[in-house]
């Protein structure tokens, strides 16, 4: 054990002690935000935000949620983020298959297309996307935002699986090769299968990256029975109608899918945590 | 003894690998590529959006370059940097070392990765949400933070306090981030780095500023190219929180190009807005890169 020349007995606990509280300061928002979403409006304004609720009030949560069909924007979100994480990892499995295991020509500067197109700034693509999502009919469609948001994830995808890829061992591939499968099956038999760990942190990278999007699913999704979660409960942030508890459980609302998704995934992303830092 | 012919195993040459970009490459051009170049063309015309687009050269630009809402917005962009990428690259450095190097040393590992979960929670909400959270605890009239201390501020409708709650709030969300991976990045090092250090008596801070520090180097590079450019990119917050506003307190690129194409219809302006934006962030991640890069080779 080593000595605790630095910080004294006291002050090993303080160290301990300043940590806590700053856990504690990041967490606050997501304790009062609880409390007060199980509270009526009454309640709030007698006891104040930290009293705690005397029973469980749903009347906030119940009527926001029957006033935005909170159902269906969770459905709406489930839908759109599910079929972009698939898709997505389609076209970079094909992409990286081609320019890590097939090296094809020119593959550096495409990687450098890829790697570009996903740090442009969506400002940059929204109007003309706009403007030919309504010349094709595909504004207000959730098939608009899945097919764009497919092409994003996939850039990045591809980008990383790429070099992953190119590690690939060439054994493996040139026995099959030899052995007179052709590109097609050796892709589906051995390289996915192979590579599935980093799928799967890929596939829910690009599945919650989705989720969290605002900005293009806020200026396509316009109807509300097309809005996703953050676009709902973004556009409707500061209503005159919602009152102190409302509100709390508006955001209680978004709080608690992203946190189950945290919960549930939490093995797999901090597995992939460093991969998702090259975004 | 390799066959004389092995070069027929591949017998279709590396032609066909074509195929499968194939899908990606028309969705790419339709989806990227074209709009991004329409982007740039609107840039040098006025338009409303409907009709035809009327050429008028730079004049988009120069307008930009002259008007003081577009410089004000890049500087709370620099101040959401300082926020966004700094505050928490720097913070999250002592924090993640004290929680590696200290906390899981004295109270085990269990205590380092619950503080650890606890300082990434913000992290995971999207962050739209975020702002609606904080929208709400800052509500001047009813917010939980103002009904606690018993004021009556007005954080972020007062025009001097807008962009300073704004920036809190980023350091909130923002801080786990960084601490989680540079302790991933730690795992990597050779703790006999660590021991070696506190035989010879090293205390903390130069532990932490001759090991910690240089051996997370390429970790420091990504957290800092990433939320520069989430900085540089943030929307979503401001038009939550304040829409730009009061007045243009808070205004930064992204909401000022989404203003002005679908709200004053200047689409043209718009473009250019977001055409310097994007220049800007390209510009801003070679210039990472290449930094990067010459730090790799001057330790190798």
């Amino acid at each position: 054990m080593t000595s605790d020349r630095h910080f004294g007995q006291p002050g090993r606990w303080a160290v301990l002690a300043a940590l806590v509280v700053l856990a504690v300061v990041m967490l606050v928002p997501f304790a009062i935000v609880t409390l007060n979403a199980f509270k009526s409006p009454a309640e709030y304004s007698s006891g104040g935000p930290l009293s705690l609720p005397q029973g469980l009030y749903l009347d906030g949560i119940v009527t926001f949620w029957q006033r935005v069909d909170f159902g269906l924007k969770l459905w709406n979100s489930l839908l759109i983020s599910g079929v972009v994480a698939v898709a997505a990892v389609l076209l970079s499995v094909l992409n990286a298959y081609a320019l890590g295991v097939g090296r094809v020509r020119g593959r550096l500067w495409l990687l450098v297309l890829f790697l570009v197109a996903n740090t442009l700034p969506q400002e940059a693509l929204v109007y003309p996307l706009y403007y030919l999502a309504k010349q094709v009919g595909l504004y207000d469609s959730k098939l608009a935002v899945m097919l764009i948001f497919t092409v994003i994830q996939g850039a990045f995808g591809t980008y990383l699986l790429s070099s992953v890829l190119g590690q690939f061992p060439r054994g493996i591939l040139e026995a099959a090769e030899i052995d007179g499968a052709s590109r097609w099956r050796i892709l589906w038999g051995i390289v996915v299968p192979v590579s599935r760990p980093t799928l799967t942190v890929l596939l829910i990278f690009f599945f919650i990256w989705t989720w969290n999007e605002f900005f293009l699913p806020m200026v396509f999704l316009i109807s509300n029975d097309n809005q996703t979660v953050p676009v709902a409960l973004g556009v409707l942030q500061g209503e005159k109608m919602m009152d102190a508890t409302m509100s709390s459980a508006s955001a209680l609302l978004g709080i608690v899918p992203a946190v189950a998704f945290f919960l549930i995934f939490q093995r797999t992303l901090t597995r992939g945590i460093t991969v998702g830092a090259i975004k | 003894m390799a066959p004389p012919d092995a070069g027929a195993a591949r017998p279709r040459g590396r032609g066909g690998y074509w195929l499968y970009l194939l899908p990606s490459l028309v969705l790419f051009l339709a989806i990227i590529v074209v709009p991004f170049l329409m982007n740039v063309a609107t840039s040098f015309t006025r338009w409303s959006g409907v009709g035809t687009p009327t050429w008028i050269g730079l004049d988009n630009y120069t307008k930009l370059f002259r008007d003081e809402r577009f410089w004000a917005s890049f500087q709370h962009n620099v101040a959401l940097i300082v926020a966004m990428a700094v505050v928490p690259t720097i913070a999250g450095l002592v924090l993640a070392a004290a929680l590696f190097d200290y906390i899981a040393k004295r109270f085990g590992a269990r205590t380092a990765s619950a503080l650890r979960a606890a300082f990434y929670l913000p992290q995971v909400l999207p962050v739209a949400v975020a702002g609606v959270v904080w929208g709400w605890m800052l509500h001047p009239s009813y917010g939980a933070v103002n009904q606690i201390f018993g004021l009556k501020v007005n954080w972020l409708g007062d025009p001097d306090l807008a962009l300073a709650t704004v920036m809190a709030i980023m350091v909130w969300f923002q801080l786990g981030y960084p601490v989680v991976i540079f302790m991933a990045g730690l795992q990597r090092v050779d703790p006999s780095l660590y021991e070696a250090a506190e035989i010879d008596g090293a205390s903390w801070w130069r532990r932490f500023w001759h090991i910690t520090i240089p051996q997370i180097r390429p970790e420091i590079f990504v957290v800092l190219l990433t939320c520069t450019i989430a900085a540089l990119k943030v929307f979503g917050p401001i038009f939550v929180l304040t829409r730009g506003g009061p007045g243009s307190a808070t205004m930064v690129p992204s909401y000022f190009s989404y203003l002005n194409f679908f709200q004053k219809v200047n689409v043209g302006y718009g473009s250019a807005i977001a055409t310097v934006l994007a220049l800007i962030i390209v510009v801003v991640t070679f210039l990472f890169l290449r930094v990067q890069d010459r730090d790799q080779e001057r330790d190798s």
